[in-house]
């Protein structure tokens, strides 16, 4: 069983997207220039988009077939999904920007909440407004919120982007302890050839809309 | 001594002025947010007659829109009679008449604001909400509603500032019944008609200027921190 199945078919504008592939490692890398569709897929798969045609399943469970007629919304497919830019709730603290999804699911999270502020190492951030974070710091409560909500895959659009340099640096390793610790498959989008060979196990090579290799 | 003061018949139009008002506003808010909502994030064809519809208002005759109000909810109005007959609810010359009327007029006004900041939401955080779990009428509580709240305080405040000038609409649907539909407006507008009217015309007029001014630059206020909680 794969944790990714993913084969859809998208127009969108002058883009057309036909990818297939399937993929198991416990972090994937979808590596390709930009345009080349990786949001696109990010975000077929979170259900924030929906393909003309295909078929798409996550951790053994399918999201959607348009052939079934299957078509889960978003709040139901257990993706968790971590923005470019974060995209935390401005109005929000750090604390109810990670308790948003147990909250909206109406579930505690208590126990989970201290894992996953250690691992991230943002305990000190907990009460300060989104708007007074570093663009690591915001990148990793991100993170957090995103594996707070109980999710079967995470989902990752250039975490990391965004954020200069050093601070790289300061999240890549937690990435790693994450990956191993929270047992949570990781799918993670990226132009940087770097990044993608220093965190994933396998690569998904994209190019024009269409997969073009796996390792 | 006597021009510095307010008389008994003034302070009632200026209370109910207020109350009218503050019940116009406070019964279109809903409503309001709920086309604001519509316009914002529905696509539909011809819409732009429905958004039209909604700022006719601004460039309409205000005796024009009296007159449709009299002629839908007066006595004998097509939906005025049901509402007499079946609820006992009239509006024909009575003070929720003017706030019917002053909400009528002040609705674009509120629309606009809350539209304005609902338009200007990153469309991605109720994406994020909504990965996270929420349902859109949850996203929409907990994440469009609450980055909208300076909006629409703005837009409420605008209308309750529009509302305090109405007289064209209220005059024309509700008359100027002292004690019932005499508002500001028309309080000066019959002062100005009576002999020796003129000082205590001047005095309401300043209470006007003073209502108006204080509504405006509370909304402007309340723009600037909406445009501050959004700069994230």
């Amino acid at each position: 069983m794969s944790v990714f199945d993913f084969s859809a078919q998208c127009r969108l504008g002058h883009f057309s997207l036909d990818a297939v592939f399937q993929a198991e490692g416990r972090i994937v890398g979808l590596f390709g220039p930009s345009g080349s569709g990786k949001s696109t897929i990010l975000r077929l798969i979170a259900g924030l988009l929906r393909p003309d045609s295909g078929h798409i399943a996550v951790a053994g469970h399918v999201v959607f077939d348009s052939k079934t007629g299957v078509d889960l919304p978003a709040r139901r497919r257990h993706v968790g999904l971590v923005f470019q830019d974060g995209l935390l709730f401005p109005h929000l603290s750090v604390r109810q920007n990670l308790l948003y999804g147990a909250w909206a699911r109406g579930k505690r999270s208590g126990l989970q909440l201290d894992g996953t502020i250690e691992i991230l190492g943002i305990g000190h951030l907990l009460d300060r407004a989104p708007s007074r974070l570093s663009g690591g710091e915001r990148q990793r409560v991100a993170i957090g919120r995103a594996l707070l909500s109980d999710p079967a895959v995470l989902l990752m659009d250039e975490p990391v982007t965004a954020v200069d340099q050093e601070r790289r640096a300061e999240i890549l390793p937690h990435l790693q302890t994450l990956a191993e610790h929270a047992r949570v498959p990781i799918l993670y989008v990226s132009h940087a050839m770097a990044e993608v060979e220093r965190l994933a196990d396998q690569i998904v090579f994209l190019r024009d809309g269409r997969v073009t290799n796996i390792t | 001594m006597e021009t510095s003061h307010l008389g008994p018949d003034e302070w009632q139009a200026v209370a109910l002025t207020l109350r009218v008002a503050i019940v116009a506003v406070l019964g279109s808010l809903p409503v309001a947010i709920a086309v604001a909502w519509f316009l914002s994030r529905v696509r539909f064809p011809g819409k732009i007659l429905i958004e039209a519809l909604v700022s006719l208002p601004l460039v309409l005759p205000p005796v024009v829109t009296g007159y449709g109000l009299l002629l839908l909810l007066g006595r004998h109005g097509a939906l005025g009679q049901f509402l007499d007959e079946k609820l006992g609810i009239v509006f024909a010359f009575r003070w929720t008449g003017a706030a019917v009327a002053a909400a009528v007029m002040g609705f674009p006004f509120m629309v606009r604001g809350i539209r304005l900041s609902f338009d200007a939401i990153d469309r991605d955080l109720e994406r994020a909400a909504a990965s996270l779990g929420a349902s859109s009428w949850l996203a929409f509580l907990s994440v469009t509603l609450p980055l909208s709240v300076p909006g629409i305080l703005s837009g409420a405040l605008l209308a309750f500032g529009r509302s305090l000038g109405e007289f064209g609409a209220t005059i024309t649907f509700v008359s100027s019944i002292p004690g019932e539909t005499r508002t500001i407006s028309s309080a000066i507008y019959a002062l100005l008609q009576t002999p020796l009217g003129d000082s205590a015309a001047l005095r309401l007029c300043g209470i006007s200027i003073l209502l108006s001014f204080a509504a405006l630059v509370a909304s402007e206020a309340l723009i600037r921190t909406g445009q501050r909680r959004l700069a994230r």
